[in-house]
């Protein structure tokens, strides 16, 4: 007979709580230029360690290093400088409007800059991102206007929204930016969708889905990972990995898989992991990816290992689940310093310049911000009608639609 | 006139569909080679091959969740959910992303899918194969529901579907694929080549959404109903000898509240019949809208048969299944009231 033994329930627990000391030593990071760079046309099964290692391009001394290195030129790469420094500082002054009771919610990229900001520019246009909320990046670095983004987050008359969406939940079709919902992981089947049309039709363009590491437990990342696979569809599907759900650490995501990316390889999706916080590796990574779909080769799944260096929200408190100097414990850094760095090492950047560039940033995103404030916030200035209400919900208001409009008499 | 079945006047709408525009994409389980295991999609994958038809992972979310994505690219998705009672996996991007795209994107983006899944009960299914969720689906603005009661309806109202610009949940009475059916299950059911309305037009036609149909024009009460419902209350109608004016809702959403109420008028008596549990179904709402729109001229109070608040039984179908003897005691009820 058996030996009869208690069963013990198991939870995953963080390394550190508040009042401890941040502790990452136990993150693997490879060295700079150490990870290999295949070719597009890769077996999948061939490159199975990859989703265990971190792609890195720029190393300790700020030089660009190994395979993955040279994908952007000089201007490129300033340009990308300051994609990243105006969505910083776009959440600076979008958090503090919130503060001020101008708008009812807003959401912060800090730490993660990088990962939407380069990879938008691996894209062509018509291309288009099924993003979250964290990915606004993707709008700056691909030229949608900053005060369209405002009019959104302020709900006021000139929103392109019409009032109907909770701030940050951006959409615009023309900028490869589909429209956000506040239902977690849908859109990441959808992007699969996306990409399969485009391989109905045999067009040229591909898609990009994007997930937090929480949400990778959504069901429709299963969905979107399985018809992914199946119809081979030209999908980037992007795992970003900030370490955090609101509270809940990201072992509770992930549990025993080791790594985000892991999951992918046992769809036969190729996965690499890349170091979110540097903005070359993951502009040569997005590069593959993009690459590997548009040459009908298939999906890639992509964990961009980074860190969630805010509040989850303007609704939210860190220092209630994680120490508070976490963030500066963290070992792959900050995204806008290192890139930064980068520059000067090259000789291509200064101090002084950066100074500069970073008080001219702020001018236009305050001019922006006054431009935004002419048509309104949330709670003063101009609105959108209460018609708008009503209108949208079909092509066609049907009947009781236009009963209920007259009843609230707009 | 051609006559056909309810299937294959459905397969003749994604035929006559998938012909017209390159953009319609049929797709789900078992769709594709196979054609669909009650045969609505048979033929279809080689006569416009594998990118146009094609069979799915067994992943109703993943079925609705890619749809939705092709039609914000530009195709239109015609998918098939198996069965009704397992529409739910996807119910989060029904109503929380297809219902709502062109909304919360102010038309940025649209979302032109029809789901088609075979729906309702009276054929021995038990609890997962006779379910009728239609209630789930009309309390979510930004969907239109739809539920056909013959071939000639089907197709036409297939076609209406998938040419929308709005999502469509298409429910399809799988009682009534091949014939009709008044619930008289100790009798032969009839075949569709022996009813008028298994008469179908070749080739394109539409028949409206939004849209019901008197089938049988009465003055002593009102029936509203829809899919294999309609066949009951005839057959109640006749049995108990009132005059009925059976309407056929054929949309529940938009619904046409014009012919309801102008019927309900002129008979002062209301009678709503659906397959679906009573409590906080679609007949709560036919109710309340005829109390509110026709309160002072009803002479008895609206009368709702219904299935039982349970879930659908194996061994106890006729008991379960609102069938004639108990639509017919609700017409002579609400007439003596």
């Amino acid at each position: 007979m058996t030996e009869s033994t208690s069963l013990r329930f198991h939870v995953p627990e963080p390394e550190v709580r508040p009042g401890g000391t941040p502790d990452f030593s136990k993150v693997p990071i490879p060295k700079a230029g150490s990870v290999e760079r295949p070719p597009v046309d890769v077996d999948p099964r061939a490159i199975r360690d990859m989703a265990y290692s971190i792609i890195r391009v720029l190393n300790k001394e700020g030089e660009a290093v190994g395979p993955w290195a040279g994908t952007l030129s000089d201007e490129e790469l300033a340009e990308g400088l300051r994609h990243m420094m105006t969505l910083r500082s776009f959440d600076a002054r979008m958090q503090m409007a919130q503060r001020q009771g101008k708008t009812s919610f807003y959401m912060q990229h800090m730490g993660e800059e990088a990962v939407s900001c380069a990879f938008r520019r691996a894209l062509e246009p018509g291309d288009m991102n099924f993003p979250t909320y964290r990915q606004a990046g993707l709008l700056i670095a691909g030229g949608y206007p900053l005060v369209e983004m405002m009019n959104q987050i302020y709900s006021n008359e000139a929103d392109p929204l019409k009032g109907r969406q909770l701030p940050i939940m951006y959409s615009s079709k023309e900028h490869g930016f589909f429209s956000i919902s506040g239902n977690l992981g849908t859109q990441f089947v959808q992007a699969v969708g996306w990409a399969m049309a485009s391989a109905i039709k045999n067009d040229a363009k591909i898609a990009a889905g994007w997930i937090g590491d929480g949400s990778t437990a959504e069901s429709d990342f299963h969905a979107a990972l399985v018809f992914a696979s199946t119809y081979r569809a030209p999908v980037v599907l992007n795992i970003v990995n900030n370490q955090w759900a609101i509270s809940t650490f990201q072992g509770i995501a992930r549990g025993g898989s080791g790594t985000f990316a892991a999951r992918g390889l046992g769809f036969g999706i190729p996965a690499l992991r890349v170091d979110g916080n540097d903005y070359l590796a993951v502009h040569a990574v997005a590069k593959w990816a993009v690459e590997r779909a548009r040459k009908n080769l298939g999906p890639t799944l992509v964990e961009y290992v980074t860190y969630r260096v805010g509040a989850h929200s303007t609704s939210d408190d860190p220092s209630a689940y994680r120490p508070k100097t976490e963030s500066e414990a963290w070992p792959l850094g900050d995204p806008v310093i290192r890139l930064k760095n980068h520059l000067i090492v090259r000789g291509l950047w200064s101090e002084e310049r950066h100074k500069q560039t970073e008080a001219e940033i702020l001018d236009t995103v305050i001019s922006a911000q006054k431009e935004a404030e002419k048509h309104g916030t949330l709670h003063a200035g101009g609105k959108p009608s209460a018609r708008d209400m009503f209108e949208g919900v079909y092509a066609e208001m049907p009947p009781h639609l236009r009963r209920q409009r007259q009843q609230a008499g707009v | 006139m051609p006559r056909m079945t309810m299937i294959e006047a459905i397969r003749g709408a994604m035929d006559v569909s998938m012909e017209r525009d390159d953009n319609v994409v049929v797709f789900g389980e078992d769709v594709g080679y196979f054609g669909g295991v009650f045969r609505c999609t048979q033929g279809l994958q080689q006569k416009y091959g594998k990118s146009r038809c094609f069979d799915a992972p067994i992943n109703e979310l993943g079925i609705v969740g890619t749809a939705i994505g092709m039609a914000a690219y530009g195709l239109k998705p015609c998918v098939e959910i198996q069965f009704a009672d397992y529409v739910y996996p996807a119910y989060d991007q029904i109503v929380s992303e297809a219902a709502r795209l062109r909304y919360r994107s102010n038309g940025g983006f649209t979302c032109p899918i029809v789901i088609r899944m075979p729906t309702g009960g009276g054929i021995f299914g038990g609890q997962t194969h006779s379910q009728s969720p239609e209630a789930l689906f009309t309390h979510v603005s930004g969907l239109k529901v739809v539920v056909p009661s013959n071939p000639h309806d089907a197709k036409g109202l297939l076609i209406s579907a998938i040419e929308d610009p709005d999502p469509v949940i298409f429910l399809e009475p799988k009682r009534l694929y091949n014939g009709p059916f008044d619930g008289h299950h100790d009798r032969p059911v009839t075949a569709w080549s022996k009813h008028e309305l298994g008469e179908v037009p070749e080739g394109h036609f539409t028949v409206p959404l939004g849209k019901a149909v008197v089938r049988k024009p009465g003055a002593d009460l009102t029936i509203l109903a829809y899919g294999t419902m309609v066949y009951v209350a005839e057959a109640a109608a006749a049995e108990t000898g009132i005059d009925a004016e059976i309407i056929d809702l054929r949309t529940l959403l938009p619904l046409d509240l014009d012919t309801i109420v102008a019927s309900v008028k002129k008979t002062g008596r209301c009678v709503v019949v659906h397959e679906a549990t009573l409590t906080s179904g679609f007949g709560a709402e036919l109710a309340a809208l005829v109390q509110e729109n026709c309160f002072f001229h009803l002479e008895a109070p609206v009368a709702r048969v219904a299935g039982w608040d349970t879930p659908y039984p194996h061994a106890q179908e006729w008991d379960y299944f609102p069938g004639p003897a108990r639509v017919g005691r609700a017409l002579t009820e609400t007439m003596e009231a």
